[in-house]
């Protein structure tokens, strides 16, 4: 079986210089196009190079990833961990999340850690509901994800049974680098990139549920169906 | 309930109060950032006194005593530590506890001073959390990194004997499930020299911060008779000045032959209860150097095949190993009928489980006695009276964990 | 905790005290308890409470267990601490369940009934009951709420009985041993045809 690993495309796209006389040329040409001395060609031609140039699309994907608010929803054991995501050995201030907020009007992700009880369930759909698009949901731990080891009348197995669900981190607690490496992948997601992982070494690309914005994101008519049946639902 | 002096300064004028008052039902919660967990409060307020506070928990319940009679007993420690999230060698102590009473198995020595190594580890990794969240809710932000930066040391520790940070399994019936490897003592050594002076840190910022000490001087007092009565325990009822500790009082494992002392207040507020803690960290660092001192040589569990897994040496030579190793893993070790009740004292009071078997691998009824249950009823006295800003501080002073009262 | 002797002499004196109130003494394990009439718990309760040289003035807890298909069904456990002499003592109240006995069959055997229409026509005479120790122990009060919500046991005499760890609607009570477990079965690819669009 041929399993092919590729390194995932950096985030920045800009080249960093290949020798301190490069950077010394470059800072000259920047210096000459403030001045308004570059025209015609050469203009364009630094105007490429150094300056990026993106959609709008993109530009605020690439903000709205590296400034995520996230949203202080501990639950159980898993908001220990994330809570020493947050501080100095795990820092997830590198990132650009370091600011929870606690209402969910102003926070843009929710990192469900811990198991969802039936009695929180609903409250926990609420807080959802409150927040403002966009907004992305992180299952942190197993129990979150899928019920974990409590395969029993008190706990929801799995949060997407009543909310949409971005990224899993499977994890009994996962630990903190672990959480960062789920929160990095839904970076990639908000970017456009989604990460594959494990579709593009077992060739299963196409198998994936319907996630919003990423490049399979079609879903079938009939699930686009059912999506519209629940939210007229949910908002009646 | 009878009212105790407090500085004239906090309590609202009488005559202050409009003719005719009106009572606002306040929800704090679930979903609150100064509520440690998913606790729900009903608070009555009058202006800004609160007359009323009901708390409302459930919200984190997760069925684990009825799946434990789903499970063979050494499947239950997971889940048993899963209850009281912050001290969970406490919980797996507890319930190993009560089952070696079932068994009447002796642990060896070894195991003892392991076992009293971890749990005094665990107690300050549970304290410096506390800290931690509550300097947070009060407003000393930066205790928050700086507690967490000694608390990922002690993770650190517990990394390195079982493997795991946090809910590690390390204890099973019998003893611990390994030996620590090469490398811990000098580790823990050097822990144990540095944690003191840390703890001298914190208390520089905040023993005599102005600000903090009139959040929680005089502030959420409930007489030492009323706490024995709502069945509070650990360092709440010690700040009141009740000298109870179960290490002390019925002592179990090493602590009999280590010596400590029990920090034990005066006046019962805010105050007190956050320098007995602090105290208590101190004294654990003392337990823990006297333990490893003093850790003896020998096996790590109990060498009682029919309850403890046979070592793995063991099962490409005798076959009664292999057999014992496949009615272990399989079905699990059947305990005498009965029932046992053994407590011990958690970083938050008592913790006692209950385990009645009926002869059979699976218990028939767990139980456990968590502290912050029995404490949450302490609440209300805590705050009746006082301010909401000093409700936020009770709650932290009391140090609950929901998934301790709501298993 | 007292030992056996002790725990003798503690029978006899609480024979004298409330004759018929203690059933059996049991010490096992070096675990003493006493097995008392259901009916008479205050009084034994109040006797350890008050009684100069015993002062059982700490519970620590109130918790039942579910001894099905032994009869009576439903252990109630009060664990008292006597602080100044260090010791234990453990006791238990039986309870049958009147709903088994009553033929009841309809409330018993579907304790996960949909609504509350099941309960309310049950009635709380369905119920086993006992007295509340909060007067004699206020810390019991959320004790005897959890049992309440675990096994459906009613404790007259409380402030205020109702469910604390299960939502308030909940109907059935999840502890006893006949009432499933829940959760549901994990999907493995023998059993993933048995439901279709799971993915869905």
């Amino acid at each position: 079986m041929e399993i092919e690993r590729t390194k995932i495309r950096a985030l920045s796209p800009l080249e960093q210089p290949r020798s301190p006389e490069e950077l010394r040329a470059r800072q000259l040409r920047a210096r000459e196009m403030l001045r308004g001395d570059l025209e015609g060609a050469e203009l364009e031609g630094h105007v490429e190079e150094r300056v990026m140039t993106t959609t709008l699309e993109r530009a605020l994907n690439t903000a709205r990833a590296n400034s995520l608010f996230p949203m202080t929803f501990g639950l159980a054991c898993c908001a220990i961990e994330m809570m020493s995501m947050v501080t100095a050995r795990y820092d997830i201030a590198r990132f650009g999340a370091e600011a929870f907020r606690a209402s969910p009007r102003q926070a843009d992700m929710i990192i469900l850690s811990g198991r969802v009880s039936i009695k929180m369930a609903p409250v926990v759909r609420r807080v959802y509901d409150q927040m403002l698009e966009p907004k992305w949901a992180i299952a942190m731990g197993a129990c979150s994800s899928s019920g974990g080891m409590f395969a029993n009348y008190a706990v929801v197995q799995g949060a997407d049974k009543f909310m949409p669900v971005d990224v899993h981190i499977p994890g009994c607690p996962p630990r903190p680098e672990a959480l960062l490496h789920g929160f990095n992948k839904l970076q990639r997601l908000i970017q456009g990139n989604p990460d594959p992982g494990w579709r593009r070494r077992y060739n299963a690309i196409g198998t994936e549920e319907w996630a919003r914005g990423g490049p399979q994101s079609s879903p079938s008519p009939e699930a686009a169906e059912a999506y519209e049946r629940a939210r007229e639902l949910a908002n009646a | 309930m009878s009212t105790v002096e407090r500085e004239v300064s906090r309590r609202p004028e009488p005559d202050a109060l409009e003719p005719e008052t009106e009572l606002l039902t306040v929800n704090m919660g679930p979903h609150h950032p100064a509520t440690h967990g998913v606790l729900r409060l009903v608070v009555q307020l009058e202006g800004e006194v609160v007359r009323e506070v009901k708390p409302v928990v459930g919200y984190v319940h997760t069925g684990i005593e009825k799946s434990c009679e789903d499970k063979s007993y050494w499947k239950v420690i997971p889940f048993v530590e899963r209850m009281d999230y912050l001290a969970y060698y406490f919980n797996m102590e507890a319930f190993c506890g009560a089952v070696e009473q079932l068994l009447e198995l002796e642990i060896p020595p070894r195991a003892k001073y392991l076992r009293t190594i971890h749990l005094e580890l665990n107690r300050i990794h549970s304290h410096l959390v506390w800290l931690g969240t509550s300097a947070l809710d009060i407003g000393a932000i930066s205790m928050f990194w700086y507690c967490f930066r000694e608390r990922d040391r002690v993770l650190d520790l517990f990394e390195m004997s079982s493997g795991q940070r946090m809910h590690t399994r390390y204890f099973q019936v019998g003893g611990v499930i390994e030996d620590i490897p090469t490398g811990f003592a000098a580790r823990l050594r050097a822990f144990c020299e540095e944690m003191p002076r840390r703890v001298d840190q914190y208390e520089a910022l905040l023993d005599h911060n102005e600000i903090f000490l009139r959040r929680t001087r005089n502030v959420g007092i409930v007489p030492r008779q009323r706490l024995l009565e709502l069945g509070v325990s650990g360092p709440l009822l010690r700040a009141a000045g009740e000298p109870w500790d179960l290490r002390k009082a019925m002592p179990t494992l090493a602590y009999a032959d280590l010596d400590f002392k029990i920090p034990v207040g005066t006046v019962g507020d805010g105050y007190d209860r956050y320098r007995v803690r602090l105290a208590e960290v101190r004294e654990s660092v003392r337990i823990i150097g006297q333990a490893l001192e003093g850790l003896p040589e020998g096996p790590h569990i109990a060498d009682q095949r029919k309850v403890v897994l046979p070592p793995r040496s063991e099962l490409s030579t005798s076959m009664e190993a292999l057999i014992h190793h496949f009615k272990l893993v399989t079905e699990g070790y059947r305990v005498p009928a009965g029932e046992a009740y053994y407590a011990i004292e958690g970083p938050r009071g008592e913790l006692g489980c209950f385990v009645l078997s009926d002869g059979s691998s699976k218990p028939a009824r767990v139980h456990v006695r968590d502290p912050s249950f029995a404490n949450l009823q302490a609440l209300h006295d805590m705050c009746l009276d006082g301010y909401v800003a000093d409700l936020i501080q009770n709650l932290a002073m009391l140090d609950p964990i929901l998934g301790g009262i709501d298993r | 905790m007292p030992d056996a002797p002790g725990l003798e002499l503690i029978r006899q004196q609480i024979d004298e005290a409330s004759p018929g109130a203690i059933l059996d003494t049991s010490f096992d394990r070096r675990q003493a308890a006493l097995i008392c009439d259901p009916e008479r718990v205050l009084d034994v309760l109040r006797w350890l409470h008050d009684t100069p040289g015993q002062e059982y003035r700490f519970l620590s807890s109130v918790h039942c267990a579910d001894y099905l298909p032994a009869e009576p069904r439903f252990g109630v456990h009060y664990e008292l601490l006597n602080m100044p002499r260090i010791e234990r003592i453990r006791v238990k109240a039986m309870l049958s369940d009147p709903a088994a006995s009553n033929g009841g069959a309809a409330a018993s055997a579907d304790p996960a009934a949909p609504g509350r229409e099941a309960e309310e026509a049950a009635g709380m005479g369905a119920l086993p009951e006992i007295d509340s120790c909060v007067e004699l122990f206020p810390g019991a009060e959320f004790h005897e709420r959890e049992v309440y919500d675990f096994f459906g046991i009613v404790f007259r005499g409380h402030p205020d009985l109702r469910r604390i760890l299960l939502p308030e609607d909940y109907t059935g009570w999840p502890l006893r041993r006949d009432f499933p477990i829940g959760g549901e079965p994990v999907l493995f690819t023998h059993n993933e045809p048995s439901s279709p669009g799971w993915f869905e």
